[in-house]
Protein backbone atom coordinates (compact mmCIF):
# COMPACT_ATOMS: atom_id res chain seq x y z
CA UNK A 1 0.00 0.00 0.00
CA UNK A 2 1.46 3.38 -1.15
CA UNK A 3 1.33 6.41 1.05
CA UNK A 4 -1.48 7.82 -1.14
CA UNK A 5 -3.82 5.20 0.04
CA UNK A 6 -2.79 5.10 3.60
CA UNK A 7 -3.61 8.59 3.79
CA UNK A 8 -7.59 8.20 2.18
CA UNK A 9 -8.15 5.52 4.99
CA UNK A 10 -9.29 6.88 8.57
CA UNK A 11 -8.18 3.28 10.16
CA UNK A 12 -4.94 2.84 10.72
CA UNK A 13 -3.34 -0.66 11.48
CA UNK A 14 -1.90 0.78 14.87
CA UNK A 15 -6.03 1.01 16.36
CA UNK A 16 -6.44 -2.61 16.38
CA UNK A 17 -3.32 -4.17 17.83
CA UNK A 18 -3.23 -5.59 21.07
CA UNK A 19 -3.58 -2.27 22.93
CA UNK A 20 -3.09 -3.41 27.03
CA UNK A 21 -4.08 -0.68 29.14
CA UNK A 22 -6.27 0.79 26.76
CA UNK A 23 -9.58 1.08 28.94
CA UNK A 24 -7.91 4.72 30.08
CA UNK A 25 -5.13 4.89 27.73
CA UNK A 26 -5.57 5.44 24.07
CA UNK A 27 -2.19 5.14 22.32
CA UNK A 28 1.65 5.83 23.51
CA UNK A 29 3.95 7.84 21.25
CA UNK A 30 7.88 8.27 21.47
CA UNK A 31 9.55 10.67 19.00
CA UNK A 32 13.08 11.13 18.88
CA UNK A 33 15.05 14.42 17.13
CA UNK A 34 17.98 13.96 15.13
CA UNK A 35 20.12 16.37 12.64
CA UNK A 36 22.31 15.83 10.65
CA UNK A 37 26.09 17.00 10.80
CA UNK A 38 26.81 18.72 7.58
CA UNK A 39 23.66 20.49 7.21
CA UNK A 40 22.48 23.85 8.90
CA UNK A 41 19.37 23.14 10.86
CA UNK A 42 16.18 23.11 9.09
CA UNK A 43 14.81 26.88 9.65
CA UNK A 44 17.83 28.13 7.89
CA UNK A 45 18.26 25.22 4.74
CA UNK A 46 17.44 26.54 1.60
CA UNK A 47 15.77 23.98 -1.19
CA UNK A 48 18.66 22.67 -2.26
CA UNK A 49 20.25 22.09 0.74
CA UNK A 50 16.59 20.74 1.74
CA UNK A 51 16.46 18.88 -0.94
CA UNK A 52 19.79 16.60 0.47
CA UNK A 53 18.75 16.02 3.27
CA UNK A 54 15.42 14.53 2.28
CA UNK A 55 17.73 12.38 -0.42
CA UNK A 56 20.03 11.44 2.50
CA UNK A 57 17.18 10.18 4.33
CA UNK A 58 15.25 8.56 1.29
CA UNK A 59 19.01 6.54 0.96
CA UNK A 60 19.32 5.47 4.58
CA UNK A 61 15.51 4.22 4.93
CA UNK A 62 16.41 2.11 1.69
CA UNK A 63 19.23 0.50 3.16
CA UNK A 64 18.75 -3.49 2.96
CA UNK A 65 19.69 -4.04 6.56
CA UNK A 66 16.62 -1.40 7.20
CA UNK A 67 14.45 -3.04 5.16
CA UNK A 68 14.99 -6.36 6.33
CA UNK A 69 14.59 -5.84 10.14
CA UNK A 70 11.99 -2.75 10.27
CA UNK A 71 10.23 -3.14 7.13
CA UNK A 72 9.39 -1.07 3.84
CA UNK A 73 9.54 2.32 4.87
CA UNK A 74 8.21 5.18 1.55
CA UNK A 75 9.36 8.70 1.91
CA UNK A 76 7.24 11.24 0.05
CA UNK A 77 8.11 14.89 -0.43
CA UNK A 78 5.07 16.32 0.98
CA UNK A 79 4.11 18.76 -1.83
CA UNK A 80 3.70 15.89 -3.56
CA UNK A 81 0.49 15.04 -1.33
CA UNK A 82 -2.77 17.14 -1.93
CA UNK A 83 -3.21 19.74 0.63
CA UNK A 84 -6.33 17.57 2.14
CA UNK A 85 -3.84 14.27 1.98
CA UNK A 86 -1.48 16.13 4.24
CA UNK A 87 -4.28 17.24 6.86
CA UNK A 88 -5.38 13.96 6.87
CA UNK A 89 -1.92 12.13 7.94
CA UNK A 90 -1.98 15.37 10.88
CA UNK A 91 -5.75 14.01 12.05
CA UNK A 92 -4.47 10.83 12.16
CA UNK A 93 -1.15 12.36 14.70
CA UNK A 94 1.36 10.92 11.70
CA UNK A 95 3.16 14.50 11.19
CA UNK A 96 2.44 17.73 12.77
CA UNK A 97 1.17 21.29 11.65
CA UNK A 98 4.46 22.58 11.45
CA UNK A 99 5.41 20.11 8.68
CA UNK A 100 2.43 21.41 6.29
CA UNK A 101 4.50 24.75 6.22
CA UNK A 102 7.18 25.60 3.31
CA UNK A 103 6.10 21.81 1.85
CA UNK A 104 8.34 21.56 -0.79
CA UNK A 105 11.64 21.53 1.55
CA UNK A 106 9.54 18.19 4.18
CA UNK A 107 9.15 15.05 3.66
CA UNK A 108 7.81 12.33 5.94
CA UNK A 109 8.20 8.31 5.51
CA UNK A 110 6.04 5.66 6.67
CA UNK A 111 5.66 2.48 7.20
CA UNK A 112 2.17 0.69 6.29
CA UNK A 113 1.16 -0.14 9.36
CA UNK A 114 1.42 3.62 10.29
CA UNK A 115 3.03 2.51 13.64
CA UNK A 116 6.95 3.62 12.59
CA UNK A 117 7.10 7.61 10.95
CA UNK A 118 9.64 9.93 10.14
CA UNK A 119 9.26 13.29 9.79
CA UNK A 120 11.76 15.16 7.39
CA UNK A 121 12.75 18.60 7.94
CA UNK A 122 10.36 19.61 10.48
CA UNK A 123 11.87 22.04 13.10
CA UNK A 124 14.67 19.03 12.90
CA UNK A 125 15.88 17.10 10.19
CA UNK A 126 14.52 13.80 11.97
CA UNK A 127 12.16 13.24 13.92
CA UNK A 128 11.20 9.09 14.55
CA UNK A 129 8.26 8.73 15.46
CA UNK A 130 6.54 5.16 16.93
CA UNK A 131 2.71 5.34 17.99
CA UNK A 132 1.29 2.07 19.60
CA UNK A 133 -2.50 1.99 20.57
CA UNK A 134 -3.07 1.49 24.89
CA UNK A 135 0.24 1.57 26.94
CA UNK A 136 2.88 0.53 25.09
CA UNK A 137 5.97 2.81 25.68
CA UNK A 138 8.47 -0.03 26.09
CA UNK A 139 7.81 -1.24 22.72
CA UNK A 140 7.76 1.97 21.28
CA UNK A 141 11.02 3.19 22.87
CA UNK A 142 12.63 0.10 21.55
CA UNK A 143 11.21 0.47 17.78
CA UNK A 144 11.85 4.14 17.72
CA UNK A 145 15.62 2.87 19.00
CA UNK A 146 15.91 0.04 16.46
CA UNK A 147 15.06 2.58 13.76
CA UNK A 148 17.45 5.47 14.94
CA UNK A 149 20.27 3.28 15.01
CA UNK A 150 20.24 1.78 11.45
CA UNK A 151 19.74 5.03 10.28
CA UNK A 152 22.79 6.33 11.81
CA UNK A 153 24.74 3.68 10.18
CA UNK A 154 24.25 6.07 7.10
CA UNK A 155 23.39 9.52 8.46
CA UNK A 156 26.18 11.57 10.54
CA UNK A 157 24.23 12.64 13.58
CA UNK A 158 25.28 16.25 15.19
CA UNK A 159 26.51 15.09 19.12
CA UNK A 160 28.44 16.17 21.76
CA UNK A 161 29.25 13.71 24.19
CA UNK A 162 28.81 16.66 27.11
CA UNK A 163 25.12 17.59 25.28
CA UNK A 164 23.63 14.23 23.44
CA UNK A 165 21.88 15.29 20.54
CA UNK A 166 21.61 18.03 19.12
CA UNK A 167 18.21 20.01 18.35
CA UNK A 168 17.39 23.40 16.82
CA UNK A 169 15.77 24.23 20.51
CA UNK A 170 17.64 23.64 23.25
CA UNK A 171 14.68 22.24 24.90
CA UNK A 172 15.02 19.15 23.12
CA UNK A 173 18.53 18.11 23.39
CA UNK A 174 20.28 15.27 25.10
CA UNK A 175 17.97 12.21 24.19
CA UNK A 176 16.24 14.53 22.05
CA UNK A 177 13.61 11.95 22.77
CA UNK A 178 9.67 12.96 23.53
CA UNK A 179 7.27 9.89 24.93
CA UNK A 180 3.85 10.97 25.53
CA UNK A 181 0.62 8.94 26.23
CA UNK A 182 -3.17 10.09 25.52
CA UNK A 183 -5.08 9.18 28.18
CA UNK A 184 -8.96 9.30 28.40
CA UNK A 185 -10.10 10.45 32.08
CA UNK A 186 -13.53 10.66 31.83
CA UNK A 187 -14.26 9.41 35.64
CA UNK A 188 -12.04 11.90 37.38
CA UNK A 189 -13.34 15.02 35.69
CA UNK A 190 -16.52 13.45 36.40
CA UNK A 191 -15.98 13.27 40.06
CA UNK A 192 -13.67 16.23 39.79
CA UNK A 193 -10.43 14.99 41.52
CA UNK A 194 -8.64 15.86 38.03
CA UNK A 195 -7.06 19.06 39.05
CA UNK A 196 -5.40 17.37 42.31
CA UNK A 197 -3.86 14.75 40.28
CA UNK A 198 -2.56 16.61 37.47
CA UNK A 199 -1.46 18.99 39.50
CA UNK A 200 0.73 16.14 41.44
CA UNK A 201 2.24 15.12 37.97
CA UNK A 202 3.07 18.43 36.87
CA UNK A 203 5.97 18.29 40.38
CA UNK A 204 7.09 15.34 38.69
CA UNK A 205 8.56 16.57 35.94
CA UNK A 206 5.78 16.03 33.20
CA UNK A 207 4.02 18.06 30.80
CA UNK A 208 -0.09 17.54 30.83
CA UNK A 209 -1.73 18.93 28.00
CA UNK A 210 -5.75 18.58 27.43
CA UNK A 211 -7.61 20.69 25.04
CA UNK A 212 -10.22 22.59 25.79
CA UNK A 213 -12.99 24.16 23.43
CA UNK A 214 -14.76 26.84 24.29
CA UNK A 215 -16.30 25.70 27.25
CA UNK A 216 -14.50 24.35 30.11
CA UNK A 217 -14.39 20.90 30.12
CA UNK A 218 -11.79 19.16 27.43
CA UNK A 219 -13.05 18.33 24.84
CA UNK A 220 -13.48 14.39 24.94
CA UNK A 221 -11.87 14.49 28.33
CA UNK A 222 -8.53 13.53 26.72
CA UNK A 223 -5.74 14.57 28.30
CA UNK A 224 -1.19 13.96 27.36
CA UNK A 225 1.22 13.32 29.52
CA UNK A 226 4.92 13.68 28.28
CA UNK A 227 8.32 14.31 29.60
CA UNK A 228 9.10 18.14 30.02
CA UNK A 229 13.28 17.39 30.52
CA UNK A 230 15.72 15.43 27.87
CA UNK A 231 18.87 16.00 29.09
CA UNK A 232 20.43 14.23 31.78
CA UNK A 233 17.91 11.34 32.20
CA UNK A 234 18.56 8.47 29.94
CA UNK A 235 16.03 7.22 27.31
CA UNK A 236 15.12 4.45 29.53
CA UNK A 237 14.61 6.80 32.57
CA UNK A 238 12.48 8.76 31.31
CA UNK A 239 9.99 5.35 29.99
CA UNK A 240 9.72 4.04 32.96
CA UNK A 241 9.51 7.10 34.87
CA UNK A 242 6.63 8.49 32.84
CA UNK A 243 5.47 4.67 32.37
CA UNK A 244 5.23 4.34 36.36
CA UNK A 245 3.50 7.45 36.89
CA UNK A 246 0.68 6.79 34.02
CA UNK A 247 0.78 3.32 36.04
CA UNK A 248 -0.97 5.24 39.06
CA UNK A 249 -2.91 7.72 36.82
CA UNK A 250 -4.58 4.84 35.48
CA UNK A 251 -5.85 3.04 38.83
CA UNK A 252 -7.04 6.65 40.25
CA UNK A 253 -9.45 6.70 36.76
CA UNK A 254 -10.51 3.36 37.43
CA UNK A 255 -11.23 3.97 41.13
CA UNK A 256 -13.53 7.00 40.32
CA UNK A 257 -15.03 5.13 37.40
CA UNK A 258 -16.38 2.28 39.44
CA UNK A 259 -16.99 4.81 42.38
CA UNK A 260 -18.53 6.53 40.11
CA UNK A 261 -20.48 3.75 38.73
CA UNK A 262 -21.51 2.17 42.04
CA UNK A 263 -22.94 5.27 43.54
CA UNK A 264 -24.78 6.92 40.60
CA UNK A 265 -24.99 4.12 38.04
CA UNK A 266 -28.24 5.71 36.42
CA UNK A 267 -26.62 8.94 36.01
CA UNK A 268 -23.40 7.07 34.23
CA UNK A 269 -25.73 4.99 32.05
CA UNK A 270 -27.89 7.58 30.96
CA UNK A 271 -25.21 9.81 29.80
CA UNK A 272 -23.19 6.90 28.04
CA UNK A 273 -26.76 5.57 26.23
CA UNK A 274 -27.71 9.45 25.42
CA UNK A 275 -24.06 9.24 23.71
CA UNK A 276 -25.08 6.24 21.63
CA UNK A 277 -28.73 7.33 20.60
CA UNK A 278 -27.22 10.79 19.21
CA UNK A 279 -24.54 9.23 17.85
CA UNK A 280 -26.63 6.68 16.27
CA UNK A 281 -29.64 9.21 15.29
CA UNK A 282 -28.21 12.65 15.18
CA UNK A 283 -28.20 14.61 11.64
CA UNK A 284 -26.02 17.58 12.59
CA UNK A 285 -22.62 16.92 14.72
CA UNK A 286 -20.16 19.20 15.11
CA UNK A 287 -16.98 17.72 15.48
CA UNK A 288 -16.70 18.82 19.52
CA UNK A 289 -19.98 17.35 20.43
CA UNK A 290 -18.93 14.55 18.65
CA UNK A 291 -15.18 13.97 20.66
CA UNK A 292 -17.76 14.42 23.75
CA UNK A 293 -20.59 11.63 22.90
CA UNK A 294 -17.38 9.25 21.73
CA UNK A 295 -15.64 9.61 25.33
CA UNK A 296 -18.52 8.58 27.15
CA UNK A 297 -19.58 5.95 24.59
CA UNK A 298 -15.82 4.76 25.33
CA UNK A 299 -16.03 4.75 28.88
CA UNK A 300 -19.33 3.08 28.56
CA UNK A 301 -17.85 0.34 26.52
CA UNK A 302 -14.86 0.47 29.31
CA UNK A 303 -17.72 -0.23 32.33
CA UNK A 304 -19.16 -2.98 29.86
CA UNK A 305 -22.09 -1.14 29.93
CA UNK A 306 -22.35 -0.80 25.88
CA UNK A 307 -20.65 -4.33 24.27
CA UNK A 308 -21.37 -4.18 20.80
CA UNK A 309 -18.61 -1.90 19.79
CA UNK A 310 -14.66 -2.01 19.63
CA UNK A 311 -12.20 0.69 21.23
CA UNK A 312 -10.91 -0.05 18.17
CA UNK A 313 -13.64 1.15 15.74
CA UNK A 314 -14.72 4.61 18.46
CA UNK A 315 -10.69 5.30 17.71
CA UNK A 316 -11.12 5.22 14.09
CA UNK A 317 -14.51 7.00 14.10
CA UNK A 318 -12.53 9.89 16.37
CA UNK A 319 -10.08 10.06 13.48
CA UNK A 320 -13.02 10.20 10.81
CA UNK A 321 -15.32 12.62 12.42
CA UNK A 322 -11.68 15.22 11.81
CA UNK A 323 -12.73 18.39 9.20
CA UNK A 324 -10.24 16.88 6.42
CA UNK A 325 -11.06 13.40 6.98
CA UNK A 326 -14.47 14.29 6.16
CA UNK A 327 -13.92 16.58 3.11
CA UNK A 328 -11.64 13.93 1.80
CA UNK A 329 -14.60 11.10 1.70
CA UNK A 330 -17.54 13.48 0.32
CA UNK A 331 -14.92 14.50 -2.55
CA UNK A 332 -15.15 18.46 -2.09
CA UNK A 333 -14.97 21.25 0.34
CA UNK A 334 -17.72 21.46 2.69
CA UNK A 335 -18.81 24.06 4.19
CA UNK A 336 -19.02 23.86 7.84
CA UNK A 337 -22.71 23.71 8.18
CA UNK A 338 -22.66 20.47 5.50
CA UNK A 339 -19.52 19.03 7.21
CA UNK A 340 -21.42 18.72 10.07
CA UNK A 341 -24.25 17.27 8.37
CA UNK A 342 -21.67 14.90 6.50
CA UNK A 343 -20.25 13.80 9.55
CA UNK A 344 -23.61 13.05 11.21
CA UNK A 345 -24.45 10.50 8.37
CA UNK A 346 -20.86 8.78 8.22
CA UNK A 347 -21.38 8.32 11.93
CA UNK A 348 -24.98 7.29 11.70
CA UNK A 349 -23.60 4.47 8.65
CA UNK A 350 -20.81 2.78 11.28
CA UNK A 351 -23.25 2.72 14.41
CA UNK A 352 -26.08 1.35 12.23
CA UNK A 353 -23.58 -1.68 10.81
CA UNK A 354 -22.54 -2.76 14.23
CA UNK A 355 -26.01 -4.55 14.82
CA UNK A 356 -26.66 -5.43 11.47
CA UNK A 357 -23.72 -7.83 11.91
CA UNK A 358 -25.28 -8.72 15.41
CA UNK A 359 -22.51 -8.30 17.16
CA UNK B 1 -9.15 41.25 16.34
CA UNK B 2 -6.66 39.25 14.02
CA UNK B 3 -6.19 35.24 14.26
CA UNK B 4 -3.18 34.82 16.59
CA UNK B 5 -1.82 32.30 14.25
CA UNK B 6 -2.15 32.81 10.96
CA UNK B 7 -2.14 37.03 11.61
CA UNK B 8 -4.28 36.85 8.71
CA UNK B 9 -8.06 36.34 9.18
CA UNK B 10 -10.41 37.59 11.73
CA UNK B 11 -10.39 35.32 15.15
CA UNK B 12 -13.58 34.01 15.74
CA UNK B 13 -12.82 31.57 18.03
CA UNK B 14 -11.12 31.44 21.75
CA UNK B 15 -9.34 28.39 22.44
CA UNK B 16 -8.27 27.04 25.92
CA UNK B 17 -5.45 25.15 26.29
CA UNK B 18 -4.23 23.69 29.38
CA UNK B 19 -0.57 22.87 30.45
CA UNK B 20 -0.05 21.69 33.65
CA UNK B 21 -3.35 23.22 35.48
CA UNK B 22 -2.85 26.73 33.98
CA UNK B 23 -4.59 28.06 30.73
CA UNK B 24 -3.88 29.89 28.44
CA UNK B 25 -6.40 31.72 26.14
CA UNK B 26 -5.88 31.79 22.00
CA UNK B 27 -8.00 34.11 19.86
CA UNK B 28 -8.49 32.17 16.22
CA UNK B 29 -10.06 31.95 13.30
CA UNK B 30 -12.12 29.17 12.15
CA UNK B 31 -9.48 27.69 9.60
CA UNK B 32 -6.81 27.87 12.52
CA UNK B 33 -8.96 26.43 14.79
CA UNK B 34 -10.00 23.66 12.80
CA UNK B 35 -6.14 22.64 11.87
CA UNK B 36 -5.40 23.18 15.55
CA UNK B 37 -8.66 20.77 16.88
CA UNK B 38 -7.33 18.39 14.06
CA UNK B 39 -4.06 18.06 15.73
CA UNK B 40 -5.57 17.38 19.27
CA UNK B 41 -2.76 18.61 21.13
CA UNK B 42 -0.01 20.54 21.03
CA UNK B 43 -0.94 23.70 19.86
CA UNK B 44 1.07 26.25 22.84
CA UNK B 45 4.79 24.88 22.62
CA UNK B 46 5.69 25.76 19.38
CA UNK B 47 4.38 29.52 19.44
CA UNK B 48 5.19 30.18 22.75
CA UNK B 49 8.32 28.63 23.57
CA UNK B 50 10.89 31.01 21.75
CA UNK B 51 8.94 33.60 23.61
CA UNK B 52 10.13 32.08 26.81
CA UNK B 53 13.34 31.32 25.80
CA UNK B 54 13.70 34.53 24.86
CA UNK B 55 12.39 36.16 28.00
CA UNK B 56 14.81 33.56 29.83
CA UNK B 57 17.75 34.57 27.39
CA UNK B 58 17.26 38.27 27.44
CA UNK B 59 18.08 38.29 31.36
CA UNK B 60 22.17 36.94 31.92
CA UNK B 61 22.23 35.54 28.17
CA UNK B 62 23.16 38.48 26.35
CA UNK B 63 21.03 41.75 26.87
CA UNK B 64 23.78 43.75 28.70
CA UNK B 65 26.60 41.92 26.59
CA UNK B 66 25.08 43.05 23.82
CA UNK B 67 24.49 46.53 24.64
CA UNK B 68 27.48 46.88 26.13
CA UNK B 69 29.00 45.93 22.62
CA UNK B 70 32.11 46.14 23.58
CA UNK B 71 33.12 43.30 20.90
CA UNK B 72 31.79 42.48 18.04
CA UNK B 73 29.26 39.75 18.74
CA UNK B 74 29.61 36.26 18.53
CA UNK B 75 28.46 34.22 15.47
CA UNK B 76 28.87 30.72 14.75
CA UNK B 77 31.47 29.95 11.96
CA UNK B 78 29.44 26.94 10.68
CA UNK B 79 26.08 28.71 10.09
CA UNK B 80 26.58 32.34 10.76
CA UNK B 81 23.79 32.13 13.09
CA UNK B 82 24.98 35.18 15.47
CA UNK B 83 23.94 35.50 19.70
CA UNK B 84 20.95 38.01 18.34
CA UNK B 85 19.24 36.28 16.13
CA UNK B 86 19.66 32.88 18.46
CA UNK B 87 18.11 35.08 20.92
CA UNK B 88 15.18 36.21 19.12
CA UNK B 89 13.84 33.08 17.95
CA UNK B 90 15.17 30.76 20.84
CA UNK B 91 16.99 27.91 17.83
CA UNK B 92 20.30 27.06 17.22
CA UNK B 93 21.40 27.54 13.73
CA UNK B 94 23.05 24.01 13.37
CA UNK B 95 25.14 21.33 15.78
CA UNK B 96 28.32 23.70 15.48
CA UNK B 97 26.26 26.74 17.25
CA UNK B 98 26.09 24.21 20.67
CA UNK B 99 30.30 24.22 20.30
CA UNK B 100 30.37 28.32 19.04
CA UNK B 101 27.73 29.49 22.26
CA UNK B 102 29.16 26.89 24.71
CA UNK B 103 30.01 28.98 27.48
CA UNK B 104 26.62 30.95 27.08
CA UNK B 105 24.68 28.32 26.38
CA UNK B 106 25.35 26.45 29.55
CA UNK B 107 23.49 28.19 32.47
CA UNK B 108 20.45 28.39 30.27
CA UNK B 109 20.62 24.67 29.51
CA UNK B 110 20.81 24.47 33.44
CA UNK B 111 17.71 26.74 33.83
CA UNK B 112 15.12 24.64 31.00
CA UNK B 113 16.67 21.15 31.57
CA UNK B 114 17.58 21.33 35.12
CA UNK B 115 21.11 19.15 34.38
CA UNK B 116 24.07 20.04 31.97
CA UNK B 117 25.61 16.32 31.21
CA UNK B 118 23.85 14.07 29.16
CA UNK B 119 23.18 10.55 29.83
CA UNK B 120 22.13 7.85 27.54
CA UNK B 121 22.08 6.84 24.12
CA UNK B 122 25.14 8.08 21.79
CA UNK B 123 24.85 7.20 17.83
CA UNK B 124 27.22 4.17 17.26
CA UNK B 125 29.53 5.44 14.72
CA UNK B 126 30.64 7.58 17.83
CA UNK B 127 32.27 4.63 19.43
CA UNK B 128 34.17 4.09 16.13
CA UNK B 129 36.31 7.28 15.61
CA UNK B 130 39.22 8.07 16.93
CA UNK B 131 38.87 11.92 17.55
CA UNK B 132 35.41 11.36 19.71
CA UNK B 133 37.61 9.15 21.47
CA UNK B 134 40.56 11.32 21.81
CA UNK B 135 37.95 14.15 22.69
CA UNK B 136 36.30 12.35 25.33
CA UNK B 137 39.57 11.34 27.10
CA UNK B 138 40.75 14.69 27.42
CA UNK B 139 37.11 15.36 28.99
CA UNK B 140 37.87 12.93 31.12
CA UNK B 141 41.37 14.19 32.35
CA UNK B 142 39.81 17.14 33.07
CA UNK B 143 37.56 15.72 35.51
CA UNK B 144 40.23 13.51 37.03
CA UNK B 145 42.07 16.68 37.58
CA UNK B 146 38.90 18.14 39.14
CA UNK B 147 38.33 15.11 41.36
CA UNK B 148 41.66 15.09 42.69
CA UNK B 149 41.73 18.54 43.88
CA UNK B 150 38.17 17.86 45.53
CA UNK B 151 40.47 14.64 47.33
CA UNK B 152 37.69 12.61 45.82
CA UNK B 153 39.84 9.82 45.48
CA UNK B 154 37.74 7.02 45.16
CA UNK B 155 36.04 8.91 41.75
CA UNK B 156 39.26 9.35 40.95
CA UNK B 157 40.48 6.23 40.72
CA UNK B 158 37.71 5.06 38.56
CA UNK B 159 37.86 7.81 36.05
CA UNK B 160 41.61 6.90 35.70
CA UNK B 161 40.55 3.12 34.93
CA UNK B 162 38.36 4.53 31.71
CA UNK B 163 40.77 7.00 30.67
CA UNK B 164 43.27 3.74 30.95
CA UNK B 165 40.38 1.46 28.75
CA UNK B 166 40.08 4.40 26.22
CA UNK B 167 43.28 4.77 25.66
CA UNK B 168 44.56 0.97 25.21
CA UNK B 169 40.91 1.20 23.08
CA UNK B 170 42.58 3.70 20.78
CA UNK B 171 45.85 2.56 20.79
CA UNK B 172 44.51 -0.95 19.01
CA UNK B 173 42.64 1.10 16.50
CA UNK B 174 38.96 1.19 17.39
CA UNK B 175 37.69 0.95 13.62
CA UNK B 176 39.05 -2.28 13.82
CA UNK B 177 37.27 -3.82 17.22
CA UNK B 178 33.92 -2.75 15.45
CA UNK B 179 32.36 -5.42 12.69
ZN1 LIG C 1 -5.77 31.96 11.62
ZN1 LIG D 1 25.74 27.29 13.69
Amino acid sequence: MSIKETVSSAHSKWMDGFAPESDVVISSRVRAARNLEQFPFPHLLDEEKAAQVINAVREAVAHKEMVDRVGVLELVVLNELSPLERQIMVDKHLISLDLLLESQKKAVVLREDEVISVMVNEEDHLRIQCLQPGLQLDQAGQLVNLVDDLLGKTLDYAFMEKWGYLTTCPTNIGTGMRASVMLHLPGLVLVGQLGGALNTISKLGLTVRGLYGEGTEAAGDLFQVSNQVTLGQSEEEIISNLTSIVRQLLAQERVARQALYREKRELVEDRVWRAYGILKHARVLSSEEALKLFSSLRLGFDLGIVSDISTGLITELMVMIQPAYLIKMSGEDLPAYRRDVYRAELIRKRMGELNNQGV
Amino acid sequence: MLCERCQQRPATIHLTEVINNHKSKIALCEVCAREIQAQGFGLLPPLSLPYFLAGLLGHGFNAESLEQSDGPEIKCESCGLSESQFVKRGLLGCGNCYRSFAEKLEPLLRRIQGKVEHVGKMPADSLKSDAWLKNEIEVMRKKLKRAIEAEEYEEAAGIRDDIRRMEKQLEQGVSGNVN
